[in-house]
Formats: structure tokens, C-alpha cells, sequence
């Protein structure tokens, strides 16, 4: 027996319709983007605020996304909890950035004002992380994929309204840091201190990962581990260790990523984890998932994309509010992505099972 | 005979490392054939680039004449390959019937909202692929075990139900993964009679993975020997046997010594 | 040396007892747990949960003490329990001392004097040592029930089950029984408080389970083989007696209970119409669809746009045209986000679905296709069904007259509620018996092999999408019906993960299942002003608790496959290959 005809017209509708897809998004960006720069509606100086801003959106997509990357390439599983662990570091600086404001000390001390929350917010993101995984995540290491995912999807759901508990469903005001007001005039453009500060604190954060993972003991066992896990463990490498470590490092990464968060946006509540945990992870999909320069890459692009592109393209689309689909522009980039480049950008780099 | 599928510099990677290199190889129509080689020669692979799973990255195969190395699994099954699994791989939560019935899953052909009202034709369908079913349970020795759950047949009963599934398919060429793995010697003869039988009877051509020498050289027409992924040898079991490369291949440099030779003919007598 | 080991691990035991006591006193459980009583007058739920809590930290205890010192020592096993329960109430001591001291309440918002005041029975620091006290007693009771003979264990657990079923839905059994007369008023008032069970009720439903259980379980068997014993006709009236009886308690149920109960009657139905509906792409298949709730956004916003008499309302079509036709269009909405994501891996799948739910609840509010939508004002003004000759459409702002009887009441929206599921119920039967279900079914348990025979994996996936979209948006299509206006806002995930729990607590591919897991997870919250406070901690945890208790029955263990292989180059699927 042969293939049917009807499932041949459907093997045609499918590729079809993936292909019609790609070319409607192709244009409506190309459509969009030379209404826009013909209605020449914002000047290069906004245009360049919009490109500062999405670096400085994006570092902190590229912080989060490190740890979703970290943690798929060796676990293989989607830590959805992992935004949420973001959000608790933002909540633990909150208060720690809150009492060291009144007692004057984040304005006589702006440095320390800005690392010692942040340390802090990577303490309590860590400490949470390492204990969802012992409960929520460990016992469920050898089950097939879905399985952790609905568990941490739970852990998610969980961590988010036991915040609300806690802290009540209101949004509270982050402390900001007054040495941080204002702009600077870089190269005879204003662009706020904050952006500036918060995309370098990002980049260092990356930076010691990046050489932790390089050139540590520990860094070389991780990736190690996420080479291929049996064989290291056949090489004396602690596995559960390394696993609960990569936890830790990502957590604490989303943790710092919190209090930058906070910085910019000011206001946090119980929240504010998913939809930037989403975001993320399309970063990392999109840099090559278990990759992490790819993930750096990934959440710059992205939040460059989110940033630029609704003045860009949607709103020479004749879309009114474009920014209220500022959202859209990133949930389609996931999609398009896990369609047509799961491998991602700098391609993936994950357990192989093979020996 | 013409030779039912030919594959032509097959080759297959995985990131580095080539686990198929350029094979080449043919199976006469109604053959049994067999490819042998120590662990992680490419056999499972080479299996895997005909059933299409995992499309090869170079080379050509055809079945029938059909080009099929960029075709589906499912597409390759309907023109008519099916195989068994080394790990075998039934539906363990379904009954064995079950397993025999997804197994005629390309011969019914009603829609599924027919399905729904439980039209006459869906009704004859189902009737008569449950009579098949058991039709096939009877043929692989399972008569009256249709309705346990797989995961709780014994390790024999299952191979036997893997192998009565992909006959479900009613295809002209059946791929058989180490089909003797954990057997003892008396399932093993039983397993070449009813290898035999497949040929001899349904007219099916045979390609078997095994490692059981006894079972290669007892029942195969043609031996193909792989090595890291290469074709080193290949012929009837005499010629094989005596291949100083093959057995270098198995038991390292040197070993083509008088010892073993003897063992050699030892197989050759009992092969017969 | 193992002695030691006991105290010492009774002793953390406790301290995690205690970690988790605070836990939920820091969240609010505890204040708001305590305006409902469980025995009224007696023990509140606030109260009940703590004790709970010790006396589950008396029984781990004393299970871990079982297997340090082996069996049937009582002496230590209810040491352990004493000391575990002991130390909880000692750590939730502590923080009442403490939170008197320090400002608690700066960066835990619960942590206030009403907490305090709560945890010492309202007499303050003085009354302290009830809180160890209590503990320790629990904590005792937790390591006894472990000494209890098998034979015991099992009616107590059935009848503490039940009664705390009963004190938890006191309220909706007190209305429906007095609601019926004179008669069962006196029995409901006796039985049931105005929050929670009397206390002469608790006892009475306690033995009465715990006879009954122990009744069955004696003569049980018996009973059983005398019914098989039965002529076939007579087993035949015994099941039809049974779901008759069935019946008339679900078909009859809305009409005594008031308008309140009936609406949350009607919500649990539409759950369990949708429950079905994801059943047949999660529970048959095993796609984890996230985005459930787009096509249910796309029923909703069908019906409204067809039927509502708004500016919105394209078309003033009648409630019997418009629900079709908004299953047909959510079941093409189906297919067509699926065909293109339905060739990707399990779980980047469900991601990819909560994607589309999200877009679809961006677009839907957006001022971009406010014109068509209605943006974030949404739609209002839908149109109840009705049995009859709609009148003339006449101006924009009222609804059609209904020449013929009005089905506006939550009530009447019941019936066609059960009536779709029971449809729905009998789909889904028939096609897990069919071709189609058993494709799916193996496709579940091993996609690779399952194409392997024949089966095309994309347009088998696509039905079961397909078809869990179509009744995502009859769900929907309902829903709006009943509540009268849609707005984007409420489509969230949460809707998604609410039905995806559904079916897992339930127990996937199960049509009772599915019921269950409906009344607990949506009856529950709903009937229960303060489950529903805690409705998502309580989600989050069921669905951690379920993938540890049964993760395999959930889904057949590929990794057990996986871990049988060598050098296995066949267990190489396309997911693995790099």
C-alpha cells in the first residue's frame, strides 16, 4: 500500500503552510519597517533609545535565560519555576535594599547600595531554587520529559501565590538608587544612568559564569556533566553535586537579574516572574538551548526585538498602541523559533545519549 | 532474483563520529540474510537508515525499486518494511492484542467519525482485523494470551508478540533486531524453524541483526560483516567464517590462528 | 547507636513539621482557614490544618522510626510521634515569641498580632504551651495510627476522608436538605452546622462510615458473588437502577440547591465538558496543550460576536446556530496552529501552545482589533438560548424577544451543559475503542515505534488537537452563554492549567476521573471562599504532589527503556540526534 492521496495533500498542506507563514512574517517586518522609517515619526535619538533600552531589557533576558540554558542541557527539562526564581530575588533585595535605604546607607554608598542586594537576591534565589529541587525535581530524575515539566509547573504556581501570601497581591515600590537618576551624555546622546549601569552589572555577571564555566574545577565538571552524564560519573564526578550547583549558579544569576529588573521598572509584586521567565527561555531557545554565549545572544537579540520592533515594524503595520503587543512580538518569536530553528541561533548543545 | 532493496554508499553521521561509512549492499528477493560485527559496528544504525529513522546523510536506498532514504517511517512501512527491536519495544500498558492491532493500523481505513457512529464498515473492519489479530497470535505460539498487558509477558512470549505486531504490517521485508537476545537454545532452534517459516511461507525476505553465531550461520543466505561502521567481508557463512579480517574484526590481531579455525569448523558442521 | 538515630531523626522530623506550620501561618492560611469551622464551634479549619500538620510530622516520624528499629516496638514509634509533633508545636511557639519581639510584620504581612492572637486561643503569651502541647498530643496520634491493625486503618481513613468532605461541603448539604421539607430540615440543622459539622454530626458520620466500611469489607465479597449469582437481567435493572439513581441526583441537584450552588453546579460541568474535551489530546495522546485556552477563547468569542446584541455583535443569530458554528470554527483554529507545531518534541510543544494562548489573549484585548473584539472593554450583551422563534432584531442595545421559553437561568444552561458532556463523554468512548485510540495510545507510549507501524504521526496528533479544540470551544461557547460577556482579560493560563490539573489529578484518559478531579478542583475553591483564597498554592502543590506519587502511571516509562540500553543505537530517536 502506498501513502494516500489525502495525506499527501496534507504533507503539501503542512509544508505549505509553514512556508506561507514564514514569508508572511518576513513581510509584514519588511512592510512595517519602511512605513515606519517613511513616516520618519521618531527622531535617531529616539530610535537610539529604543536600541539602549532593548540591550538593557535584553541583559537581564540573557541573565534569566542562563540559568533555563544550564539547566536543560543537563537535566534536559524546562525549569518553568525558573522566572518565579527571579521574582523571589527581586523580593528578597526589596527588603534588604528597603532597610538599608532608611537607614541612609544606599545614598552614601550607591556601589555598595547596588551589590549588596543583589548578593542578597542571589543568596535567596539560590536557597529557593536548591529547595525546589530537592522536592519538586529530584525524585523525578529519571522519568520521561513531561513529567518534571508538569511538576515544575506546579513548583511554579506554587512559588508565585506562596509569594502572594506572604506579601500580598499588591505592588510595591523598589527603592531606587539616586546616584542612578538622570542620564548620561554618551557620545552627544542622553541615555539613562540606569540602562547604562544595569547592562554592565549584566555583562560582568555573564562574564564571571562565562569563566566560572571555562576555567573552574566545577565549571569544567558542569559542562562535563552535560556532555554526557554517565561518563563523568564513570570519572568520579559527584552528578548530583553538579546538578544541584547548576541550580544554585543559574538561580543565582535570575536572582541579580531580579534586582536589576527592579531598578528599572521600579515596582515588583508576585507576578512579575512569568512572563519575563517566558521571555527568557525564548532567549535561550533562540541562542541555541544549553548553550550559554547563547544564551547571552538570545536574550539580546530578543530584547532588542521587543524593544525596536513595535515602533519599527507594527506600527507601520497602522497597528494603534503597538506597545500593547509588545508581548506578541516576543511569544511569535518562540513560536517561530521551536518551528523553523529549534537548534537555535548558535545551535544546541545538549546531553547526548549515545556512548 | 532480483534483489528487493539495494543500498549504495549509505552513510551515516553523528556529529564526528561516522557510525555508518559508505555501505553498500543488496538482499535478493525471498533471501535471508544476516549482518554481523562486534558492538557499535553500525548495525542498528544501518537498520535505522532503512526504516528511516534518522535519515541517512548520504547514499541511496531503494526498495522495489522505490528510492526511499528520504521517506518517513510510516511512508517506508506501507510500502512494505517492518522490523523488531533489539530492547524490545512493545506498547507495555496495551494487551497484546492491542499491540497486533495498532500493528494493522495501515489496513483500516475508516474515518474516524465513522468510528464514532459505529458504521457497519467500521464494525466489519474491526471484526476482522480482531480475527487477523488472532490469527497472528495463534502463528507466533501466543494463542489465548491476547488480552494480558504486554509489560506482563515473559521475555520469550514478548519477542514473539514484537515480531507477530510487525507482521501486522504484512510486509514484504522484515527487518530482526538480535531476535535471539536472551534466549535459551532450545527458543533458538525454535526461532530459526519459525524464521524459516516467515520465507518459506509468507514469502518474506529476512534481514537479521544477530550475534548469535550459531543462528547466523545456520540460517542465513548471505553474511554482511560490519566494522566501525565499514563493510569488511561479505558472502555465504563458509566464506565468512574463514575471513581472516572478520575474525581479526571480533578477536583482534592475530587470532587467526590454528585454535581457532577448529572452532570454526565446528560451527560449519553444526550449521550444516 | 540506632536509639540515638530515632530521637534525633523524630527530632528533625518535627523541625520540618514546624518549617511547614509556619509556612502556612506566614501565607495566610492560618487567619483565613480560621473563619470557617470544621467542627462548629469546636475546631476551625485554621486550627484543623495545624494539627494536621503535626500529625503527619507524628506519623512520617514514627514510619522512619519502623524502619531504623524494625517492627512492632510501640514504645519508640510513639516517642517519635510525641517528640516530632512536639518540636512542630515548638517551632510555631517560637514564632508567636519572636514575632512579639521583632516586627514580623515589616516583610511578612500575615505575621500580625491577629496571627498571635489566633495561635494562643486569644489569651496571649501566657497560654503558649498549648501550642507544644497540642503538637505533642497530635504528634502522639500520628504515631498511634500507624501501632493500628490493617483492619482498622482502612475504615478510618475512608471515614476521615468523609467526614472532612462532609464539614467541607456542609454548607451546599445543608441548603439542598433544607430545601426539601420540614422534615429534613431538623436533620440538616442537627447534622450540619452554619459552618462546618455539629459535633453530634461528625460522630455520627464517622461510625456510620466506619461500619459501613468494615461491613463491606467483611461481607463485601460476599455480596459481590451473590450479585454475579444473579440471573443476567436482574445485574442488568441492578446497574440501571444505579444510574438512574445517578441520574436523578445530577439532573435534579440544580433545581433544589438556589441560584449560588447551581452556577458553581453549572462551572463544574462546563470543567468537566472541557476535562473531556483535553482528555482526548492529553489523556489519549499525550500532548501536553497548554494553550487550551485560546480555542476556548475562540468558542467564546464566536458566540459572542454572532449572538450578542452590542455594537459587537456581528450577526444577531440564535444560541442553537451559534454554538455549532463556534466549535467548527475553534476545531479549524485547531488545525491550524497545530499543523504547524505539532512535529516539534513533547515539551517545547507545550510551550509552544502556551504561546498561542497568550497571543491569542493579547490580540483578542488589544487595541488593534478593538473594532472587532471589543479591546479590553470586551463583549456584553449575549443573547440567552432559546426554545423558540427569536423576534426581530430591533436596535443595537437590547436582546432579542424570545417567543418560546427563555433558558436564562444558570439552571437551564445546566442541562445543556450535562447534555454537551454527555456528548462529548460518548465521543471520546467510542474513539479510544477505535483505530484512532489505539494510534493514540501508542503514540503516547512510544511515538517512534508507533510511526514505525504505519501511523502518521502529524495528522494522528492534528485530530487529537483538533478535537480537544473543538470541545475547548464548546466550553467556551458555553461559558459565555452563561456568564453573558467575555473579556480577554480572563483568558489566561490559568485556565490552560486549571483543566490540564483537572485530568491529572483525575487520572488521565478516566471519564470518572475527570469528574473528580472537577469537584475537587473547581467545586472546591468555588464552593469554599477560603480554598479559593489558596486555590493556585493549592494547584501548584497538587500537581508536584501527583507527578511524585504516580509520575508512571501517568505516562509508560520510556525511561525505563532507555535505561536498558547499551551502545543503543535504535533508542536514538529523532529527538536525541543532534
Amino acid at each position: 500500500m502506498r501513502t494516500s492521496l489525502g495525506e499527501r495533500l496534507l504533507d503539501l498542506a503542512v509544508s505549505g503552510f509553514l512556508w506561507g507563514f514564514r514569508i508572511l512574517i518576513v513581510a509584514a517586518i519588511l512592510i512595517g519597517t519602511i512605513a515606519s522609517i517613511r513616516a520618519g515619526k521618531y527622531t535617531s535619538e529616539q530610535w537610539i533609545d529604543f536600541v539602549v533600552f532593548g540591550i538593557a531589557q535584553g541583559s537581564i533576558y540573557a541573565l534569566i535565560a542562563l540559568g533555563y540554558t544550564m539547566v536543560y542541557g543537563i537535566l534536559r527539562m524546562i525549569n518553568f519555576a525558573h522566572g518565579d526564581i527571579f521574582m523571589t530575588g527581586a523580593f528578597g533585595a526589596y527588603f534588604l535594599a528597603t532597610w538599608l535605604n532608611s537607614t541612609g546607607f544606599i545614598d552614601k554608598n550607591p556601589l555598595l547600595g547596588l551589590l549588596i542586594p543583589i548578593l542578597f537576591a542571589m543568596l535567596v534565589s539560590a536557597g529557593i531554587a536548591m529547595l525546589v529541587e530537592r522536592i519538586a525535581y529530584r525524585p523525578l530524575r529519571g522519568a520521561p520529559r513531561l513529567v518534571p515539566l508538569i511538576s515544575a509547573i506546579g513548583a511554579s504556581f506554587f512559588l508565585e501565590y506562596a509569594f502572594r501570601g506572604f506579601f500580598g497581591p499588591g505592588k510595591y515600590a523598589y527603592p531606587p538608587i539616586k546616584a542612578l537618576e538622570g542620564s548620561w551624555n554618551i557620545l552627544g546622546v542622553g541615555i539613562l544612568k540606569v540602562q547604562v549601569i544595569v547592562t554592565i552589572a549584566a555583562f560582568v555577571m555573564m562574564a564571571i559564569l562565562y569563566s566560572i564555566v571555562m576555567y573552574t574545577k566545577m565549571g569544567k565538571a558542569m559542562r562535563a556533566v552535560s556532555e554526557n552524564k554517565d561518563t563523568a560519573a564513570l570519572m568520579g564526578i559527584d552528578i548530583n553535586r553538579i546538578i544541584v550547583s547548576t541550580f544554585a549558579i543559574g538561580a543565582a544569576m535570575a536572582g541579580a537579574a531580579g534586582v536589576l529588573f527592579s531598578l528599572v521598572y521600579r515596582q515588583i509584586d508576585f507576578y512579575m516572574g512569568f512572563t519575563p521567565g517566558i521571555k527568557a527561555f525564548t532567549a535561550a531557545v533562540l541562542g541555541g538551548i544549553g548553550n550559554i554565549p547563547g544564551a547571552m545572544v538570545g536574550g539580546i537579540v530578543l530584547g532588542i526585538f521587543e524593544s525596536v520592533g513595535p515602533s519599527l515594524f507594527l506600527e507601520g503595520l497602522g497597528i494603534p498602541r503597538p506597545y500593547q503587543l509588545k508581548d506578541v512580538i516576543a511569544f511569535t518569536m518562540l513560536v517561530m523559533i521551536l518551528l523553523f530553528r529549534p537548534s537555535g541561533i548558535l545551535g544546541e548543545r545538549l546531553t547526548t545519549k549515545k556512548a | 532474483m532480483a534483489p528487493i532493496l539495494t543500498a549504495k554508499k549509505v552513510t551515516k553521521r553523528f556529529g564526528g563520529l561516522v557510525a555508518v561509512n559508505a555501505v553498500d549492499f543488496e538482499i535478493p528477493e525471498k533471501s535471508i540474510v544476516s549482518i554481523i560485527g562486534p558492538n557499535g559496528a553500525g548495525k542498528t544504525t544501518f537498520f535505522n537508515c532503512i526504516t528511516g529513522f534518522g535519515k541517512c546523510d548520504e547514499g541511496e536506498i531503494s526498495f522495489e525499486g522505490t528510492p526511499i532514504q528520504r521517506l518517513r517511517p510510516d511512508q517506508i512501512t506501507k510500502l512494505g518494511i517492518s522490523r523488531t527491536y533489539q530492547n524490545i519495544r512493545l506498547f507495555a500498558d496495551m494487551s497484546a492484542l492491542e499491540n497486533i492491532l495498532v500493528g494493522q493500523h495501515v489496513f483500516l481505513n475508516s474515518p474516524w467519525f465513522s468510528a464514532v457512529l459505529g458504521t457497519p464498515k467500521v464494525r466489519k473492519e474491526e471484526k476482522t482485523a480482531l480475527s487477523e489479530a488472532q490469527r497472528l497470535l495463534n502463528f507466533v505460539d501466543l494463542k489465548g494470551k491476547g488480552d494480558m498487558l504486554a509489560r506482563n509477558l515473559p521475555y520469550g512470549a514478548q519477542r514473539r508478540l514484537e515480531i507477530a505486531r510487525a507482521l501486522a504490517t504484512k510486509p514484504k521485508l522484515l527487518l530482526l533486531d538480535e531476535p535471539s537476545a536472551g534466549m535459551n537454545p532450545r527458543e533458538t532452534e525454535d526461532l530459526t524453524a519459525f524464521i524459516h517459516r516467515l520465507r518459506d511461507e509468507l514469502g518474506i525476505t529476512i534481514l537479521l541483526i544477530e550475534h548469535h553465531m550459531r543462528v547466523v550461520m545456520g540460517i542465513s543466505e548471505n553474511i554482511t560483516v560490519l566494522d566501525y561502521g565499514e563493510k569488511i567481508a561479505e558472502g555465504t557463512p563458509a566464506q565468512v567464517q574463514s575471513n581472516p579480517r572478520v575474525i581479526e574484526a571480533y578477536l583482534g590481531r592475530g587470532a587467526a590462528t590454528e585454535g581457532m579455525a577448529t572452532a570454526h569448523e565446528r560451527y560449519t558442521k553444526k550449521a550444516g | 547507636m540506632k536509639k540515638e538515630n530515632f530521637i534525633w531523626n523524630a527530632i528533625k522530623t518535627g523541625l520540618l513539621g514546624g518549617a511547614v506550620a509556619i509556612f502556612i501561618c506566614l501565607i495566610g492560611m492560618v487567619e483565613i482557614f480560621s473563619k470557617r469551622d470544621v467542627i462548629e464551634k469546636t475546631i476551625t479549619l485554621g486550627q484543623f490544618v495545624l494539627l494536621a500538620t503535626s500529625v503527619v510530622a507524628g506519623f512520617v516520624a514514627s514510619r522512619r522510626t519502623l524502619s531504623l528499629l524494625g517492627q512492632n516496638k510501640p514504645v519508640p514509634n510513639l516517642i517519635a510521634g510525641l517528640l516530632a509533633g512536639l518540636f512542630t508545636g515548638i517551632l510555631i511557639a517560637l514564632l508567636v515569641i519572636f514575632g512579639n519581639q521583632v516586627n514580623l510584620r515589616a516583610v511578612f504581612l500575615n505575621a500580625s498580632p491577629a496571627l498571635y492572637d489566633l495561635l494562643t486561643l486569644k489569651k496571649g503569651m501566657g497560654n503558649i504551651w498549648v501550642l507544644p502541647t497540642a503538637g505533642a498530643i497530635s504528634g502522639l496520634i500520628g504515631a498511634a495510627y500507624l501501632l493500628l491493625p490493617q483492619i482498622l486503618r482502612g475504615p478510618i481513613n475512608r471515614s476521615l476522608l468523609f467526614v472532612i468532605f462532609m464539614a467541607l461541603f456542609s454548607g451546599l448539604f445543608r441548603v439542598v436538605m433544607i430545601n426539601q421539607g420540614p422534615g429534613m430540615e431538623i436533620a440538616a440543622k442537627f447534622l450540619f452546622g452554619q459552618s462546618g459539622l455539629t459535633l453530634s454530626g461528625t460522630i455520627i458520620f464517622f461510625i456510620i462510615v466506619v461500619a459501613i466500611t468494615m461491613f463491606w469489607n467483611n461481607k463485601g465479597r460476599d455480596i459481590q458473588t451473590s450479585i454475579s449469582r444473579l440471573p443476567k437481567n436482574r445485574q442488568l435493572s441492578l446497574r440501571v437502577l444505579t444510574f438512574a439513581l445517578i441520574a436523578y441526583i445530577a439532573l435534579g441537584l440544580p433545581l433544589v440547591s438556589g441560584p449560588f450552588i447551581a452556577q458553581v453546579i453549572v462551572t463544574v460541568v462546563l470543567f468537566i465538558l472541557m476535562g473531556l474535551g483535553l482528555n482526548i489530546t492529553l489523556g489519549f495522546a499525550g500532548l501536553l496543550d497548554l494553550g487550551f485556552v485560546a480555542f476556548y477563547a475562540v468558542g467564546a468569542y464566536t458566540v459572542g460576536l454572532l449572538t450578542s446584541y452590542g455594537q459587537y455583535g456581528l450577526q444577531h443569530i440564535p444560541f442553537w446556530v451559534a454554538v455549532p458554528i463556534a466549535v467548527l470554527v475553534a476545531m479549524a483554529f485547531g488545525a491550524v496552529l497545530g499543523l504547524p507545531v505539532l512535529g516539534v518534541r513533547g515539551d517545547y510543544l507545550a510551550i509552544a501552545t502556551l504561546g498561542f494562548g497568550e497571543i491569542v489573549r493579547l490580540l483578542a484585548g488589544s487595541d488593534f482589533l478593538a473594532p472587532y473584539f471589543g479591546g479590553p472593554q470586551g463583549i456584553i450583551g449575549i443573547q440567552k438560548p432559546c426554545l423558540g422563534i427569536l423576534g426581530e432584531f430591533i436596535k443595537v442595545d437590547a436582546p432579542r424577544i424570545c417567543n418560546g421559553i427563555e433558558l436564562g437561568k444558570p439552571q437551564d444552561i445546566y442541562y445543556i451543559a450535562v447534555a454537551s458532556a454527555l456528548l462529548i463523554a460518548f465521543v471520546a468512548w467510542r474513539l479510544r475503542e477505535s483505530r484512532l485510540g489505539r494510534a493514540w495510545m501508542a503514540i503516547r507510549e512510544d511515538e517512534d515505534v508507533a510511526e514505525a507501524l504505519g501511523i502518521n504521526l502529524i495528522q494522528t496528533k492534528l485530530l487529537a488537537y483538533m478535537l480537544g479544540a473543538a470541545f475547548a470551544g464548546l466550553g467556551g461557547a458555553i461559558f459565555a452563554t452563561l456568564i453573558g460577556s467575555i473579556f480577554a482579560t480572563s483568558m489566561q493560563l490559568i485556565v490552560s492549567i486549571n483543566v490540564v490539573s483537572l485530568i491529572i489529578v483525575g487520572g488521565m484518559g478516566s471519564i470518572p476521573g475527570v469528574i473528580v478531579g472537577a469537584i475537587a478542583l473547581i467545586g472546591l475553591p468555588e464552593l469554599l471562599r477560603e480554598i479559593s483564597e489558596f486555590r493556585f498554592l493549592l494547584y501548584g502543590a497538587t500537581l508536584i504532589v501527583m507527578m511524585l506519587a504516580k509520575p508512571e502511571g501517568l505516562w509508560p516509562s520510556q525511561a525505563t527503556k532507555r535505561e536498558l540500553h547499551h551502545a543503543d543505537a535504535d533508542n536514538i530517536t529523532a529527538e536525541n540526534l543532534i
